[in-house]
């Protein structure tokens, strides 16, 4: 049965014969014999007892009480209890786009101040209301660039996740596109090698800060000189480390996207997380996705609306700034809420407990034999170590320790079988730090 | 409403961190350092708690309106998907978790998830795979003309240059061609809102890659010519596509597998339940034939011999990563919940009742209304208000007045092609009660555009806003409270 229709059998029939029809498959008259299923063999319904236990069960299977020192451009961050509280009021999260101002200012005001929010943390003058994660936002940046320049050329930097680059290589692979990717010099960006590629056929070049590796830079020589050959710079940036760091602002960069997960979103093996894209008030009407903006009602009341729609495909459909419909709206709502309860001090201090964990663990993994601290170039909260031996086998041997160790980056670089990607958020305990380092040193013994 | 931003002050406090607990204060070096402190807004939990509060009860939504949006499918979404999509034990799951190596032993639950709803998914569709990884419809649709492109590119075959879209299609259709680098050829549609065949023959040859359909339309019809429609399309190796965004009205009476189509894309938040979350994350799984299943998206969730789930990256010819991981999984749970609970008999229910009720509606306000298709429709109906706009009351009007009546609005002026569009969509969760109400609300929006169609124009007088200038605001762009006011 379905407990959630609501109709009484008796109902039914008055509906029908309203209608005008015996039953209810002479409704579905127009679907002829010869379009039946050839099959619909589903289980048969359970209780929903049945169901929370079945599916308690299955959550029991995955291993989340590992201490998790993985990152990798997804953080084990702590979430205020009330982020979740209140965006989980079915005000909210049963609602939908707001198609009709009127009746949705509650969702409206909030991204507006999302979207105020991302322009705080970035510097940048403009947001848009989300896109779909960090990978899905740079692509869409890189089009937009692509569209604006009318050229072809990309250069991709190393240090750019190689998450997002696949992704990229994707959407990108049947269209003639020029990619050309340059090397990580001792942990930042190759100035030399940018230089040699940057050039009057460049779009775009994509940077990101911290980078993959953890290391963070100043792009602001690098954006200087993409301009200077009417490039664009896009600079992918997470969020928490702007508490910090310098932002992609003021390095002079055109479009700012990342990954919003930090802001207040669970790890949720791998989403909904949330897509941000930032960018100069000139390029707004470049823009992929929704927009929020602030207007006047017929009384002169301020309220707020979905605007510049006309880059959009219910208008424009195949002339749009992008195909996107649904983004994530309530990951957006939780991010808001994530940074108006944080604010602007607690923003800084988490970023400098971050650090400060961060700078204690490479301290104490750089005692231990055989562990190389990659040193060349500043961190935040992730940083690079170089093993005596197979960094995935140290991973696994790690794991029945109780470690999510670290990301082995053999996976995405050969040749770096034995380097490990370390992340330490503000939830790492002096202790847990301690006893880390102390099974590393066991494992590798 | 003040702005979150605009209740702030200087040094007031929302949260707190705790202090450090180890022996080490860094420094970002000068140069990389942030100059100036991100102007967050400076609140107390309270704050935030009595402002997000209030703000949600300025919405319209499910849990507290009738919203027969159409198109949307705004059923009830069920509370227990909501507690199960919370356990720990899926919301601090690390993904790249199951990329270590043997990190699959970790996340067995969560692969097992992914593979069931795979499994159930093709037996409710017809096909042969699915990827979860697309994070909403319109994603979906980009993988699944990527899958178009690059099963014509296996064939060698370089002449294909068009997809066709009928006349009712979603935005997101042709958008989507368009960022795979097809062109779009739009096909009419004849009187009873089924495909104009005469227009379809006459648009195909060897160029075109494929047609993009949602069945039942955006007219609400089951298109009746589907078989030959098929037959059309793949004489010239096209790819016959189903946009799944009206999925939720065939469950158990027809597979998009079985009648023709090489591919679909499934909209989990209306078929499945899965909360609209204010415009947010959905989820948009793609489905295939044998002929498309060696390009799907990478990685694919597989159970081997021994029975345990993992993750496999073999597929030479794959289309590659469209998205960071696996999909909106914390989506895909509460869909898994919500198939498992409903059954077999629970879901034909499902499209057994939104068709029931949407054909109610549609007879009870065909008096009123101009009905555009006069036959029985599937899971919604669209109606014009073409009478009513020749009093001067246009649907945009209906709509406010409805707001007044505390009834989310139907889709207006969706199917463009349709003038002064209404669409309904009552969904099988709503009661008949419900629905006669909004039915006499819509009869009493039809007698008052007769007897005082000016009134309209001064609706909604309930709400804390009234017809915002949208002039003013794509004009004077305000989308940041740090951007001056002009």
């Amino acid at each position: 049965m379905n407990p959630y229709i609501t109709n009484t059998p008796q109902e039914v029939g008055q509906m029908l014969e309203s209608i005008g029809v015996e039953n209810i498959d002479a409704l579905f008259a127009d679907i002829k014999p010869k379009h039946s299923p050839q099959s619909f063999d589903l289980p048969a319904g359970l209780s929903e007892y049945e169901v929370v236990r079945r599916v308690t069960q299955l959550a029991l299977k995955n291993n989340v009480h590992v201490v998790p020192f993985i990152g990798g451009g997804y953080y084990d961050h702590y979430i205020p209890t009330v982020v979740g509280a209140l965006a989980s009021r079915g005000e909210f999260y049963t609602a939908y786009t707001p198609y009709q101002p009127e009746c949705a200012q509650g969702t409206l005001q909030a991204l507006f101040e999302y979207q105020s929010a991302m322009c705080a943390l970035t510097g940048m003058a403009v947001s848009n209301a989300s896109l779909y994660d960090g990978g899905t936002a740079l692509y869409e940046a890189m089009m937009m660039a692509i569209r604006m320049t009318g050229r072809h050329k990309v250069i991709m930097d190393g240090g750019v996740s190689p998450i997002y680059r696949k992704i990229l290589k994707t959407y990108t692979h049947h269209l003639s596109y020029q990619f050309a990717e340059t090397p990580v010099v001792h942990g930042q960006s190759s100035r030399e090698e940018i230089d040699r590629l940057l050039d009057r056929d460049t779009a775009v070049i994509i940077l990101q800060n911290p980078n993959f590796f953890g290391s963070i830079d100043d792009f602001t020589d690098i954006i200087k000189k993409a301009h200077s050959v009417g490039a664009l710079a896009i600079v992918s940036v997470y969020p928490i480390s702007l508490g910090l760091l310098k932002t992609p602002a003021q390095m002079g960069a055109d479009i700012v996207t990342g990954e919003g997960q930090s802001l207040g979103l669970p790890l949720n093996f791998g989403g909904p997380y949330l897509g941000f894209m930032c960018t100069h008030k000139k390029y707004v009407r470049k823009m992929p996705g929704r927009i929020v903006g602030q207007t006047l009602d017929a009384k002169g009341e301020r309220c707020f609306v979905n605007t510049l729609q006309a880059r959009e495909q219910h208008i424009r459909r195949d002339k749009a700034t992008s195909n996107i419909c649904t983004n994530v709206s309530l990951c957006a709502l939780q991010a808001a809420i994530f940074m108006a309860v944080v604010g602007k001090n607690g923003l800084k201090e988490m970023a400098q407990l971050n650090l400060d964990k961060a700078e204690f663990a490479k301290q104490l993994l750089s005692k231990i034999k055989g562990v190389e601290v990659k040193r060349s170039a500043p961190t935040f909260n992730e940083f690079t170590v170089h093993l005596p031996v197979d960094a995935s086998h140290v991973v696994a041997a790690m794991m029945s320790r109780g470690f999510a160790a670290g990301f082995p980056l053999g996976r995405y670089y050969p040749g770096m079988e034995r380097y490990l990607l370390v992340a330490v958020t503000e939830k790492r305990t002096k202790e847990e730090i301690e006893r880390y380092a102390k099974a590393l040193q066991e494992v590798l013994n | 409403m003040e702005l979150i931003f605009e209740k702030s002050v200087a040094g007031r406090r929302g949260f707190d961190f705790g202090a450090s607990d180890v022996p080490v204060h860094a420094h970002i070096p000068p140069g990389y350092a942030r100059t100036q402190d991100a102007p967050l807004p400076e609140v107390s939990e309270l704050d935030v708690v009595r402002h997000y509060t209030l703000l949600s009860q300025q919405n319209f939504s499910v849990d507290t309106h009738f919203y027969p949006l159409g198109s949307c499918t705004m059923k009830y979404n069920p509370k227990f998907t909501e507690a199960l999509a919370r356990l720990s034990g899926f919301t601090d799951l690390h993904p790249l978790l199951a990329q270590l190596s043997g990190g699959e032993q970790w996340t067995q639950g969560a692969l097992q998830i992914l593979y069931e709803l795979e499994q159930w998914m093709c037996e409710m569709t017809g096909f042969k795979h699915f990827t979860m990884q697309p994070l909403a419809g319109a994603h979906g649709e980009l993988t699944g003309i990527m899958l178009m492109a690059a099963y014509h590119k296996s064939q060698g075959n370089t002449k294909k240059k068009y997809v066709i879209i009928p006349d009712s299609a979603h935005g997101t259709n042709p958008a989507s061609a368009a960022l795979a680098g097809y062109e779009t050829i739009t096909i009419p549609s004849d009187k009873n809102g089924g495909m104009d065949l005469q227009a379809l023959k006459a648009a195909v040859n060897e160029q075109t890659a494929g047609l993009m359909m949602t069945v039942p339309s955006t007219y609400g019809v089951f298109e009746p010519n589907i078989s030959e429609i098929s037959k059309i399309i793949h004489a010239v190796d096209g790819i016959m596509y189903y946009d799944g965004a009206n999925l939720n009205a065939l469950l158990g009476r027809a597979r998009p597998g079985d009648v023709g189509f090489d591919l679909m894309h499934v909209n989990m938040h209306k078929t499945f339940s899965t909360p609209h979350g204010g415009g947010g994350p959905g989820a948009g799984p793609v489905g295939v034939n044998e002929k498309l299943s060696r390009f799907l998206p990478i990685s694919r969730v597989v159970k081997r011999p021994d029975g345990v789930y993992a993750l496999d990256y073999d597929y030479p010819e794959s289309i590659g990563y469209t998205a960071s991981f696996y999909g909106h999984f914390a989506i895909l749970v509460r869909a898994y919940a919500y198939v498992l609970m409903l059954g077999k008999e629970g879901l034909i229910d499902t499209a057994n009742h939104a068709v029931l009720n949407a054909n109610y509606i549609m007879k009870k306000l065909g008096p009123y209304y101009k009905i555009c298709f006069d036959r029985i429709c599937m899971h919604e109906s669209v109606f014009s208000a073409s009478r009513q706009a020749e009093r001067g009351v246009h649907a945009i009007d209906i709509a406010k007045f409805l707001i007044d009546q505390k009834i989310h609005p139907p889709t207006v002026y969706f199917p463009i092609s349709v003038p002064e569009a209404i669409m309904i969509e009552p969904t099988e969760t709503e009661s008949k009660q419900t629905m006669d109400r909004f039915i006499e609300k819509m009869i009493e929006a039809d007698k008052l555009s007769q007897s005082n169609p000016a009134a309209f124009k001064e609706f909604p007088l309930t709400m804390p806003s009234n017809r915002p200038d949208e002039v003013k605001a794509a004009r004077d762009v305000k989308t940041s409270f740090f951007l001056p006011d002009s």
